[in-house]
């Protein structure tokens, strides 16, 4: 009996076999499918540092495409290649849309996981954002977003600032005030933090009000501007940096939260002294994430930005037209190869390159800040 | 890599050809991206009545479509300029006898918006405010107001028309504005109060206004008569004049019929003659 039962649960040496060979199979299998993703992006920085190449072998286009912002790769009789004014343009709508998105979308992270009981009727929404295609975000730009920004443009700026600086300073005012408050007024902390409070909420306000004032004499001669775009892609990272914050919010663990209550921190003090820097890694690498997608995002830039060649005067000016990289590259690509003579094809790969550096870079930076995040979580 | 392209379309053309020499019935066709459209629009209108004739068109620019009809690549080289004396030399150097045919007119409209108050500009003041030299309403007789600029993108053939008759080759100003299309460029003209812009004729409507050049408003008169200076013929050149009653011939003649006016109108263009 006993051996009988031994016996059955030894396979042969021809089972055995067949076993090992249809392992071996299903790994192959699956890894080979595994490496295609993989094989495919080592392909395609392959080739397009292949046909950046020549564009960087040429020393003196390569010290102009840096430095110069003299862009005319089509000329057939001196044909220019100063990048410049491209490269900044793209800097200026990824800052640009920074500062619009990171903040709205820490807030709306914070108030989705910590305030709001709405969570999940909200933040199926903020998604929703993300599945619109960017064609229509930027049909959007140009025929309704633009116009207004012409007709109305100080006014909405300033209505914008108005409304999110006093949200603002009255957020900021009262986590601050308490904080400060405790740190300054030890012992008359509690009769004290209300009036600072008060005033560093009124002082906010007032300087808001200075602000949206100046803003509203603002007058926009072209709507398709930095500003447009850098907006209309800090919708469209939003969803992106809400999302996965949101995420890392929540895995900040409830015993966190309720250690810090039961030491007597306030619900503010708890979400920001101990929820926030628990998840901070996590919050670093959805901006990284939706960073991304702003600087690869081509369509919406080709339409909004208005696509002028030169760094605007004075540079910090949002309301002057910029032009992309992305937007070079999809603008310039039809005719490349066949118009006026190969430096003006290589002149593309050579900004592709520069698109793909810049986005590794920034992908193995949101890889090693997640990787972190991960580790924490545990 | 560009060689490389052109050897495929050279490969790929000398194959149909070699084929269209057995069947008779395969046109193939190089040259401007300008001309494409109706080239394309020709074949559309073919495959529903002439289903047997197969047409193949490349766009690789005027200057490639010399080479192909100079290679015998192709039966119908698309150009949107005449063949310069160098390439004809080059032509008949190889036995090949080029005949222009005028197939279309194409005239750049120059508009604003309905509420600027400058209704007419010489073609120098166009140039001006263009390269950049002019950058104020005021200086060009309307209010105190600075140019919106906005050009087609470089890659386009109207793009390639106005920078050849208007600008004379100089570079753009920097800051002209770049948009992708004909209607985009309507459309940005049509809620910009201070905006400029130039489209295809055919998309000059009454969302904008159309200005007058030189004191002359672009029309089909004006264009067909050769009286406004934003306008060039566009041609397909054969080699030699085609078989009478050949499906070649019916292709460059085909603009000449009612239905061939008909596409080539509804495209923007300006058909060569009227009834």
């Amino acid at each position: 009996m006993e051996s009988g039962k031994k016996h059955s649960l030894i396979m042969g040496g021809g089972q055995n076999f067949m076993r090992e060979i249809s392992q071996r199979i299903g790994r192959g299998l699956l890894l080979s499918i595994t490496a295609i993703p993989t094989l495919a992006i080592i392909f395609m920085i392959f080739f397009i540092a292949k046909e950046a190449a020549p564009f960087f072998g040429n020393l003196s286009h390569t010290l102009e495409f840096f430095t110069s912002s003299n862009w005319a790769p089509s000329s057939q009789n001196s044909p220019h290649f100063g990048a410049l004014a491209i490269f900044y343009g793209t800097a200026m709508v990824t800052l640009g849309s920074c500062v619009i998105a990171i903040p709205l979308g820490i807030f709306a992270a914070v108030c989705l996981n910590e305030i709001s009981k709405k969570a999940a009727f909200f933040k199926p929404m903020v998604e929703l954002l993300a599945a619109i295609p960017s064609v229509v975000y930027g049909f959007f730009a140009i025929v309704i977003f633009a116009p207004i920004l012409q007709e109305e443009g100080g006014i909405l700026i300033a209505a914008a600032v108005f409304l999110l600086g006093t949200t603002a300073s009255i957020v900021i005012g009262i986590c601050a005030g308490e904080i400060f408050a405790e740190k300054a007024f030890k012992g008359y902390f509690a009769k004290r933090s209300l009036l600072i409070k008060a005033i560093m909420i009124l002082s906010g306000i007032f300087a808001t009000f200075e602000l949206s004032l100046s803003a509203a004499n603002l007058k926009i001669e072209s709507g398709t501007n930095a500003f447009n775009a850098s907006v209309i892609l800090a919708i469209m990272a939003l969803p992106t940096i809400v999302s996965l914050s949101q995420d890392a919010l929540q895995a900040v663990g409830r015993d966190m939260r309720e250690g810090s209550l039961a030491l007597g921190a306030t619900r503010a003090e708890t979400i920001i002294k101990v929820v926030l820097p628990c998840a901070k890694s996590g919050i670093a690498a959805a901006i990284i994430l939706g960073l991304m997608r702003v600087i690869g995002e081509t369509m919406v830039v080709w339409m909004a930005s208005g696509n002028a060649l030169k760094i605007p005067e004075p540079f910090f000016n949002f309301f002057e037209p910029v032009r992309t990289m992305t937007a070079t590259i999809a603008g310039e690509m039809g005719e490349a190869d066949q118009s006026t003579g190969s430096d003006r094809y290589h002149v593309l790969f050579a900004m592709s390159f520069c698109l793909l550096i810049g986005a590794l870079i920034m992908n193995a930076a949101g890889q090693f800040i997640g990787g972190s995040f991960r580790t924490i979580k545990k | 890599m560009k060689s490389k392209i052109n050897t495929a379309i050279i490969f790929i053309a000398a194959i149909s050809l070699s084929m269209g020499a057995v069947a008779q019935d395969k046109i193939a066709m190089d040259g401007s991206t300008t001309v494409g459209p109706i080239a394309k629009a020709f074949a559309e209108y073919y495959a529903e009545f002439k289903p047997e004739v197969k047409i193949a068109i490349s766009e690789s620019g005027s200057g490639n479509g010399v080479k192909s009809l100079m290679n015998g690549a192709c039966d119908i080289a698309n150009m949107s300029r005449f063949m310069k004396s160098a390439e004809f030399k080059s032509c008949v150097a190889k036995d090949v006898l080029p005949v222009a045919h005028t197939i279309a007119f194409d005239g750049l409209a120059v508009i604003v918006n309905p509420e600027n108050k400058v209704g007419a500009l010489t073609l120098k003041q166009l140039a001006d405010i263009y390269s950049g030299k002019i950058s104020n309403w005021k200086e060009v007789g309307g209010e105190d107001a600075k140019i919106v600029v906005i050009s087609r993108d470089t890659n386009s053939g109207t793009y390639e028309t106005f920078n050849e008759l208007v600008m004379h080759k100089n570079p753009v100003g920097k800051n002209a504005e770049y948009v992708g299309s004909n209607g985009q460029a309507r459309s940005r003209v049509n809620s910009t109060k201070n905006a400029i812009a130039y489209v295809g004729l055919g998309f000059a409507d009454n969302t904008v206004k159309t200005l007058s050049i030189d004191g002359i408003i672009p029309d089909a008169k004006s264009v067909g008569s050769g009286k406004y200076p934003i306008a060039r013929p566009l041609f397909m050149f054969t080699n030699g004049y085609p078989k009478m009653g050949g499906n070649v011939y019916e292709f460059v003649t085909l603009c000449l019929s009612k239905e061939g006016r008909a596409i080539i109108k509804e495209l923007g263009f300006i058909p060569v003659c009227e009834e």
